[in-house]
This record gives C-alpha cells, sequence and structure tokens, in this order.
C-alpha cells in the first residue's frame, strides 16, 4: 500500500491510500471529534460533529479519504465553533435531561459538549413530543434523547443483520423506527451488539443503570478523545 | 454591619428546587470569604424580598413557569449589572420542561383531577386571584431576559459557583474547569 503524506493543523501526517481523515489521524495519535462514526461500521457521515476543513472546504472527517499534499484544518477556532454549532442543534432538537438520565457520565454527546466548554446552547429549546417505548424486557428506546446519528441502524444491520431498526420520514420529521409494532415485536435481544452502540441515552439496557459512582464515570475527569475512547480498529 | 463599598450581589430560586441554593451553601468555609467579599442585597440567604439598590451580580436559579417568576427575572435584570444563570432549570428549564410537550390543561387535570388518592368532588383547578398564572410552557432564563453567564449542573458543584463569583467580583474571565464543567 502507498503512502499518503498530508497536514491536519500543520502537523504531518502520513496514512496509506484509501484511509479516511479520520482514521489516518487516529493512527497519529490525533482525535477529531465524532458521534455517528462507530468501530467496523462503514462511514455514515451523518452528524458532522467529525466536520474539518479540507484544502479550504468543510468536510466529514470520517468519509473524506486523504490525499498527498492535503491540507486539514481541525481544531481551529472555526471549527470548535461549528461543531459547538452543531452540538447546540442536537441538544435544542431533542429533550436531553441529564440530570436524571442513566447515560450521564457515560454519555458520548454530553461528553463532546463538555469537551467544547458548551454551558448554555445558542439555540432556543423546541421541546419535541418524543414516546418512549418500554415493550422489550431487557433494552428500552427513548427518543426523546435520540440523536439520528444512525449507529444503531447500521449496527444492527452490518453487525447484527437484523435490520431491527429504521429511519422514517425526512428533514424536520425524521425519525427513528423499529421493525415492528414495538421494541418487543422485534428480533432484537439484549446481547445484540446494538444494544451498547447509542452514543446516547436513547438505547439502554434495563436494570443496569447508574452502575458507575459519579466521579469515576469515563468522562468525570478528562474529556472524551483523552484516550477513553472506543478506538476505531480497523483501517 | 457591612461596608457600602462591597459589591452586592443577589439571589433568587425561580422555578427550581433550592438544590442549587443548597449547593452555594456548599461553599463550606468559604462562606465566611464570601461575608467578607460581598453584601447580600435580595436574596434567600437574607430573606430580603426587594431590591433597594442596584447589584453587581444576580444569581438565578430555576426557569420561567408563571408569570411571577417573568416578573421577578425582568426585576432581577434591572437591577443587576451581571445576571447569572445557576443550574440546569434555569439554563434548560430542568424538570418542570418536561410538561412544556404537553397542553397546560392535562397537566392541572393530571396533577388536580385524575391523580391517583385526589378528593377534589367539585373538580376545581386552582384559580385563585394569588396564585401566579402559570405559563403555557417552561422557559429557560436566557430566552425571557439576557443573561450574561451560565453555571451548569444539577446541582452546579459548588466549586464552579464559588470559581465563578469570583471571578465575576474580581473582574477575571469566567472559566470552568473541565471536572466543574458538569451537567448533572
Amino acid at each position: 500500500m502507498s503512502n499518503v503524506t498530508f497536514t491536519i493543523d500543520g502537523r504531518e501526517v502520513s496514512g496509506r491510500a484509501g484511509q479516511t481523515i479520520l482514521k489516518a489521524a487516529e493512527a497519529s495519535g490525533i482525535y477529531i471529534p465524532r458521534l455517528c462514526a462507530y468501530k467496523n461500521l462503514v462511514p455514515h457521515g451523518s452528524c458532522r460533529v467529525c466536520s474539518v476543513r479540507v484544502n479550504g472546504r468543510i468536510q466529514a472527517a470520517c468519509v473524506q479519504t486523504i490525499s498527498d499534499g492535503m491540507v486539514v484544518e481541525n481544531d481551529s477556532a472555526e471549527i470548535r465553533e461549528f461543531r459547538t454549532a452543531i452540538l447546540d442543534m442536537l441538544f435544542v432538537e431533542g429533550n436531553h435531561y441529564c440530570m436524571f438520565c442513566e447515560k450521564s457520565g457515560l454519555c458520548e454527546l454530553q461528553a463532546l459538549a463538555y469537551r467544547f466548554g458548551i454551558t448554555a446552547p445558542q439555540y432556543p429549546f423546541l421541546n419535541p413530543d418524543r414516546p418512549v417505548d418500554l415493550s422489550h424486557p431487557d433494552v428500552y428506546l427513548d427518543h426523546n434523547r435520540c440523536i439520528l446519528c444512525g449507529r444503531c441502524v447500521r449496527v444492527s444491520q452490518e453487525l447484527d443483520h437484523k435490520n431491527v431498526f429504521q429511519f422514517v420520514d425526512r428533514g424536520y420529521r425524521k425519525r427513528l423506527q423499529v421493525n415492528g409494532e414495538a421494541l418487543a415485536a422485534t428480533r432484537l435481544a439484549v446481547t445484540d451488539e446494538v444494544t451498547a452502540s447509542c452514543p446516547t441515552g436513547a438505547l439502554m439496557r434495563k436494570r443496569v443503570g447508574y452502575a458507575v459512582p459519579i466521579g469515576q464515570r469515563p468522562f468525570d475527569a478528562q474529556p472524551i478523545g483523552a484516550g477513553n475512547l472506543q478506538t476505531e480498529d480497523s483501517p | 454591619m457591612s461596608t457600602p463599598s462591597k459589591p452586592r450581589v443577589a439571589t433568587t430560586s425561580l422555578c427550581g428546587c433550592f438544590g442549587c441554593h443548597m449547593s452555594i451553601l456548599d461553599i463550606d468555609e468559604r462562606l465566611f470569604a464570601l461575608a467578607d467579599l460581598v453584601e447580600f442585597a435580595r436574596s434567600p440567604i437574607n430573606d430580603y424580598k426587594e431590591f433597594d439598590g442596584r447589584c453587581a451580580v444576580g444569581i438565578i436559579e430555576g426557569g420561567c413557569c408563571n408569570e411571577e417568576n417573568v416578573h421577578v427575572l425582568e426585576d432581577f435584570r434591572k437591577h443587576c449589572n451581571i445576571l447569572v444563570s445557576m443550574g440546569e432549570c434555569a439554563i434548560n428549564g430542568g424538570i418542570p420542561a418536561m410538561r412544556n410537550n404537553l397542553p397546560l390543561r392535562e397537566c392541572l387535570e393530571e396533577a388536580y383531577l385524575k391523580s391517583p388518592g385526589i378528593w377534589n368532588p367539585a373538580g376545581i383547578l386552582p384559580n385563585d386571584i394569588e396564585i401566579p398564572l402559570l405559563l403555557h410552557r417552561v422557559y429557560p432564563c436566557h430566552e425571557v431576559v439576557k443573561i450574561d453567564c451560565f453555571i451548569p449542573g444539577c446541582p452546579p458543584p459548588a466549586d464552579a459557583i464559588w470559581d465563578t463569583v469570583v471571578a465575576l467580583l474580581t473582574g477575571k474571565p469566567v472559566t470552568l474547569a473541565y471536572e466543574r464543567l458538569k451537567y448533572d
């Protein structure tokens, strides 16, 4: 495989031809924030949190492949502002109540907001009316916390080979749907990879909440991307 | 008594649970330093109900769920140089905002007519003139007036409150350390 050399924030980075910016950066120890990217999945490019400026244009680092001499801007003030705006939108579009959420301290959306130092979103809250599906004996689906990253859709298809989740409708009305009357009517099992794949508290195992004491949770002491993230293992 | 040269701080709890004010008390022995540093104006801490002058800093706990909350918040904005939203309810409405996607009438009927154990044969919903009218939804403070500074947390860690107040009173930029920026 041929080597490709490019720069991220002025630092020279090399990777293999065909590798994405996100994975080449990670292999060189540079963290690019992301939400919809997940290990062993085909990149999706839906959340846009990994957006970087590539040769002057905004691109999603999880899908854009590297090329020789590419100039990537990752941690500039402009890109940080851009990502903060995306995170703010994700927060106001749903109903994210961290104070009682079982995912708090383990949540990647919350952890990214901590990393970007967000104290309050810059947009008005929409407070949408969203359902909670408690039908399954071992797993629940709280649409209030869903950010439509598509991880569950893809993990269920690509890794579990079950196709339990799908997106329906478009734009502002886009939402997650299960392939059945309710979660209990699907082939979802608690042992499926998908159960652990949700970055927020939308898809959660029942009866295991609040297991890690406050202060010892992954993102309590150090930000996401500071060595505590699941690493992208395949090229 | 305090000297008039001390900066004055006002606090209030709107649609909150007073947990954030408990967190203020959690600064422990630094309360003595705080008492040296500031003079409390209108606050539940000294039980003063009205403003009697301008304040350097106003600290708001809770969001706006009724018309009285809005009046108090506007009064704070009018009297305070710097207004601080303290805690999740002030910042995003918090637990009370969970009613925001339900019609107000449905919430009142659930609370006063339908809940188990309710004895209300006349089917009356509270509507006394003394009771502040509920807003159709709960608003975070920054959607009602201009807010200058936010301290997230439910409640915010005492250290986060202390760091913010000290920075504001000494004219330094407010930056919360990573481990003090929390939403829970």
